[in-house]
């Protein structure tokens, strides 16, 4: 028998549900197809220059819509004794979660970066610097959202009701966030209402770093969005009766 | 092998607390396959939840395979096997994946999973599946590959739910012929049912619940021995005639039913009687107890209109 790490059970419980996605990796171009198509019928709309402002919102939009959905992948294993299985066994209950999420990131991340190679096409531009540090950005924000996915699909356990959740939430943080629009363009209260949603300085956070600008509060923003989501998730799957 | 006192579990519902288990004292020793028996809702998978540190007890404390539950729930895990009453398979996971996994979950290196998993497929009669994905197996397939699934890591304690629930009669066999194996071949067994003939079958011991308190104890024999005597079916158009000669007679129709001692041998005179009082016969039968007689002893109502009801 081998010694147990943390990190040992992470990998573990990562590398048992990337195994399937990379036996059929038809799923993760299909997930590519709705920012594809924003990127090809919204984009050119915004005009010339459009384009070093849509990008980053659309990689934010990206992490979102990725990874909140997540926690569908976990109820079909909630129904059937899966997750069970999994929680008699001694791997470290903060390990199923963390490896889910792992899953997710990386996926998320490849994703993003395909995005990125299909923006420069139509005029898109950015150092290798620039992309990574955008693309680690997008993965902070995928590791808050794709935890909290898994706690609330836990604590749902039905589909339709996680699913009324999700539109409940993304869409009015989407809405908020200025991917599409700069809120800066609407009244004063729409504009406040704005800087109250987090993801808002992440967006603007994701802006600046591909546009020379202050990158810090949108960096704190999604710091904290990783702590409270990783929080809850870990609360949520360690307790017991979960 | 288990050792457990006093175990409580209260659930908090809307409707108030519910207190699904009551205080079960549960003993178990090497080699024992025991059968859990109970009707559904009498608190079977709640304990057997306790005992594999899936939900923690209310009250109470174990021993369970050397370890603690309450201060070493880890080291529990890791040396018991559980399979639980659903299937614990990924749906879009491959057999052999989902075994070596399940090994290297418990620390074994990738050579001894692949070993491991390779011998337990041969065993459980899962050749062939190795590349096909778990949601494609039949029932009785996947209740294998669950099993196999809990054996990965050699426990020496086995914890099954239900085990033979969906199954179809044959795979039911099958299943049982090998958990009748694993206690040959020396593992401990502690399995919940609410099927007489399978606690019948299978259970050195029998442990019964109902209302979350343990109403009785001993060998499937010892257990029958305690109803008095053999059950007697008599079809005649006069059955209350009849019921008045019996103290314990119950009469359905043309059906009279009593309890006799050594009922085969009293028949013949028991008939003889019957003829020269007039009483004209359609039909006899004459039953030896059966678990389902020890449970409506027992608790005062049938493990089988509770099984149909649910």
């Amino acid at each position: 028998m081998l010694r147990r790490t943390l990190l040992g059970d992470v990998w573990l419980v990562f590398a048992r549900v990337m195994l399937p996605v990379l036996r059929n990796p038809v799923a993760v171009i299909f997930g590519l197809s709705q920012p594809l198509l924003y990127l090809g019928l919204f984009g050119p709309l915004l005009g010339d220059g459009g384009w070093q402002w849509f990008v980053p919102g659309l990689l934010v939009q990206l992490a979102l819509f990725g990874t909140a959905y997540a926690g569908f992948s976990l109820l079909p294993e909630v129904r059937t004794g899966v997750l069970e299985r999994l929680r008699v066994t001694p791997v470290s209950r903060v390990a199923l979660l963390v490896g889910r999420v792992g899953k997710d990131v990386v996926l998320l991340v490849v994703q993003g970066l395909l995005i990125v190679l299909a923006a420069t096409l139509f005029g898109f531009r950015a150092s290798p610097g620039e992309v990574l540090l955008g693309l680690g950005l997008v993965a902070l924000l995928g590791v808050a959202i794709g935890s909290a996915s898994y706690a609330i699909a836990l604590k749902a356990k039905l589909e339709y009701v996680f699913a009324s959740v999700l539109s409940a939430t993304i869409v009015p943080l989407m809405l908020l966030s200025g991917v599409l629009l700069p809120m800066s363009n609407g009244p004063k209260w729409l504009y406040w209402l704005s800087r109250a949603n987090p993801l808002a300085h992440v967006v603007d956070a994701e802006r600046s770093i591909f546009n020379a600008g202050s990158v810090l509060l949108g960096l704190v923003s999604a710091t904290a969005l990783v702590l409270i989501g990783v929080f809850y998730g870990v609360r949520t799957f360690n307790r017991e009766s979960a | 092998m288990i050792k457990a006192r006093g175990l409580a579990r209260r659930f908090t519902t809307k409707f108030g607390p519910v207190e699904a288990v009551r205080g079960v004292d549960v003993d178990v020793a090497e080699g024992e396959l025991v059968g859990f028996l109970g009707p559904n809702g009498a608190g079977k998978s709640t304990t057997l939840r306790m005992l594999t540190t899936l939900l923690r007890p209310t009250a109470g404390e174990a021993i369970i395979a050397g370890h603690d539950l309450l201060t070493d729930p880890a080291g529990v895990r890791r040396n018991i096997g559980y399979v639980g009453q659903k299937n614990g398979s990924g749906a879009d996971q491959r057999v052999r994946d989902e075994l070596e996994f399940q090994g290297r979950f418990y620390g074994m290196s990738r050579t001894q999973a692949r070993r491991k998993a390779a011998d337990l497929i041969e065993r459980f009669d899962l050749q062939g599946t190795e590349n096909r994905l778990a949601v494609t197996l039949s029932g009785g397939q996947q209740r294998r590959l669950d099993i196999a699934m809990g054996l990965l890591h050699n426990p020496r304690l086995l914890f099954l739910d239900e085990p033979s629930t969906g199954l179809d009669p044959q795979s039911r066999r099958n299943l049982w012929d090998h958990i009748k194996q694993l206690r040959a071949d020396g593992t401990t067994v502690f399995l919940t049912t609410h099927y007489l003939d399978e606690a019948d079958f299978l259970s050195d011991r029998l442990l019964v619940i109902d209302h979350g308190l343990i109403v009785g104890e001993g060998s499937p024999d010892e257990l029958k021995n305690r109803v008095s005597g053999d059950l007697v079916v008599l079809g005649t158009p006069q059955a209350a005639v009849v019921a008045t000669k019996f103290s314990n007679a119950a009469v359905d129709g043309e059906k009279v039913s009593f309890r006799i001692p050594n009922g085969d041998r009293a028949l013949p005179s028991l008939l003889r009687d019957l003829d020269r009082i007039g009483v004209e016969l359609h039909s006899v039968q004459v039953h030896r107890p059966t678990l389902d007689d020890v449970f409506l002893t027992m608790t005062g109502r049938s493990l089988r209109e509770d099984a149909s009801a649910a």
